[in-house]
């Protein structure tokens, strides 16, 4: 009897296993290509320090780019300043321009009408996170940047295209994760508030934005990540000159739209496409702080309610 | 600051449905000044659904369509603002809802909405209101932490004061003690009873004890309809009507 049931145990025995070891794989292997991918943009993006001898302090603060020469103490010109600026630039202006209209209709999706809400509007806004970036790009380029050019004189390329563009492609992001920020309020908060006599504006201003406040920001730091590390677009109308931008609207390069550029263009081992890859390693590590604020914000927003 | 000016509600031949359900069958029920009147009967019955017509509460629910007179004093609610309707009708709720915000704030929420007020005044609705609800001494020294800080029993004393801090004259509440423990409620019951002196006091619960230990009035709904209604003494010992018997003898419910 004892041993019929041991019999039948063991073939069950070894499916188990053999399910805890296909999936113990998959986890092992995208462990590993994380590590080896952070370990590779790591160990190249430092060869421009420790095999190139260039300062880390020069690159961070210098601000000319000409990596195929060597100023007077000969030392690569490598100062990645412009684009650092230029990418948090577009970074932070299109996240104030996409910001209060993924409110806007966060609140009127939530508040005012839900049912046009989930929909219509939702899907819309789903639809355009479909949308290709190099489509963006394109109508960038055709729309965008002859406006800017037509008031602000000019090629037109520059941040506020590029962070135009932005804008439109974080909307979806910013606007869906602000609906579910504003929907997780709970409705005992707006009861209380109505059985106040207040309003509904009152009602959101006081009670349910700082309510979701927490839910609100990670959304627009979502947003911000996916702007710092959009490359096509944003090349396509930021102007792509590495210059310390004195203007919104005259040419500007970020991090993403240099290494776009430049990578084809330069053989593996120069400094060129050593000073590239630490141009990657510094989109890298601002990505990874992006997702560290977001874990910290979700940690101290989480006991509510 | 508490004016003390208590105003009877009545509602006349009130009809209400959500869609196609008719979920409050003509209602007519008078609830005088200074007197608490009890809402009970089983889950589903409509008396909470009564509690939201009388602050409108009801306007927000998509698909609820009211008919009939619901009366403040002498006037019909439809004709006052539902705005300062609920600043004359004040509600507290089954669960505890404090905002997530500061004692003091919770308190003079209300009042903040409805303009700039000097902030020696707000301190001293602050104190009175928390007094009344006896919470001031439980709470003086930390107005600044947050109202969900609180336990349950607190917390409702916070909404209790935080509608009281407008100053209403009918105060509902919809099974204020139902998520409180015996002490917690006890003290809400209490404090019911107290402020009836001075205001109407309507009460939704599920606890027949409560009812019969604080409401002078009683009115028993059964599938949308008031079954019967009188005073409390006299509907608990002899109550008229069959089914009022069986529920409070606990037949069904």
């Amino acid at each position: 009897m004892a041993k019929g049931e041991e019999k039948a145990l063991r073939p069950k025995r070894a499916i188990e296993r053999r399910g805890l070891a296909i999936t113990g794989a998959c986890v092992l292997l995208v462990a590993v290509l994380v590590l080896t991918l952070i370990f590779m943009v790591a160990s190249r993006g430092l060869a421009t320090f420790t095999t190139d001898g260039t300062p880390f302090a020069s690159f961070m603060t210098g601000t000319t780019w000409n990596p195929h020469q060597n100023d007077a103490n000969g030392i690569p010109l490598v100062g990645a300043l412009p684009m650092i600026a230029g990418s948090f630039s577009v970074t932070l202006l299109s996240c104030l321009i996409a910001l209060p209209f993924a409110l806007g209709s966060a609140i009127f999706v939530v508040e005012v009408n839900p049912t046009f809400g989930t929909r219509v509007f939702q899907p819309l806004t789903e639809l355009l996170v479909g949308i290709p970036s190099v489509v963006f790009g394109l109508v960038g380029l055709r729309i965008i940047v002859p406006w800017t050019r037509s008031w602000a004189g000019g090629t037109g390329y520059g941040i506020l295209s590029g962070s135009i563009v932005l804008a439109f492609m974080i909307l979806p992001t910013v606007t869906s994760l602000s609906i579910d920020a504003i929907r997780a309020v709970p409705q005992s908060y707006r009861d209380g508030s109505y059985g106040l006599g207040c309003t509904r504006w009152q009602t959101i201003a006081h009670v349910v934005l700082p309510s979701a406040s927490s839910g609100i920001l990670t959304a627009v730091i979502l947003g911000m990540t996916r702007a710092f590390g959009e490359a096509l677009a944003v090349q396509m109308v930021v102007g792509n000159a590495a210059q310390i931008p004195t203007s919104l609207t005259t040419p500007a390069a970020t991090l993403t739209s240099v290494i776009t550029t430049s990578m084809g263009n330069e053989a593996m081992g120069t400094v060129y496409n050593d000073v590239l890859w630490s141009l990657a390693l510094v989109l890298l590590i601002m990505s990874l702080v992006f997702i560290l604020i977001i874990h910290i914000i979700g940690r101290k927003g989480a006991p509510r309610g | 600051m508490m004016a003390g000016h208590s105003t009877s509600m009545g509602v006349e031949d009130v009809n209400l449905y959500y869609g196609d359900f008719h979920a409050l069958k003509d209602i007519t029920l008078d609830m005088p000044a200074n007197q608490i009147t009890a809402l009970i009967g089983p889950s589903g019955c409509g008396k909470s659904t009564l509690l939201r017509c009388l602050d409108r509460m009801n306007d927000r629910v998509q698909g609820c369509r009211v008919e009939g007179r619901i009366t403040l004093g002498d006037e019909d609610i439809k004709d006052i603002d539902p705005y300062d309707l609920r600043r004359r009708v004040g509600m507290v709720f089954q669960h505890p809802n404090p905002f997530p915000l500061t004692i003091y704030e919770n308190v003079v929420y209300g009042l903040r909405r409805q303009g700039r007020r000097p902030k020696s005044e707000l301190d001293g609705v602050v104190e009175s209101t928390l007094r009344r609800v006896g919470l001031w001494d439980e709470v003086k020294d930390k107005l600044k932490a947050s109202g969900l800080s609180l336990s349950g029993g607190q917390q409702q004393r916070l909404c209790i004061a935080r509608a009281l801090a407008v100053d209403p004259e009918v105060l509902l509440m919809d099974e204020p003690t139902s998520a409180l423990d015996p002490i917690s409620t006890s003290l809400v019951e209490e404090l019911a009873s107290e402020l009836a002196h001075d205001h109407t006091v309507v009460i939704v619960t599920h606890n027949m004890q409560q009812a019969a230990r604080i409401s002078n009035q009683t009115a028993f709904f059964y599938l949308g309809e008031l079954v019967e209604v009188g005073p409390t003494a006299e509907l608990f010992v002899r109550p008229k009507k069959k089914q009022t018997e069986d529920y409070l003898t606990g037949r069904f419910g």
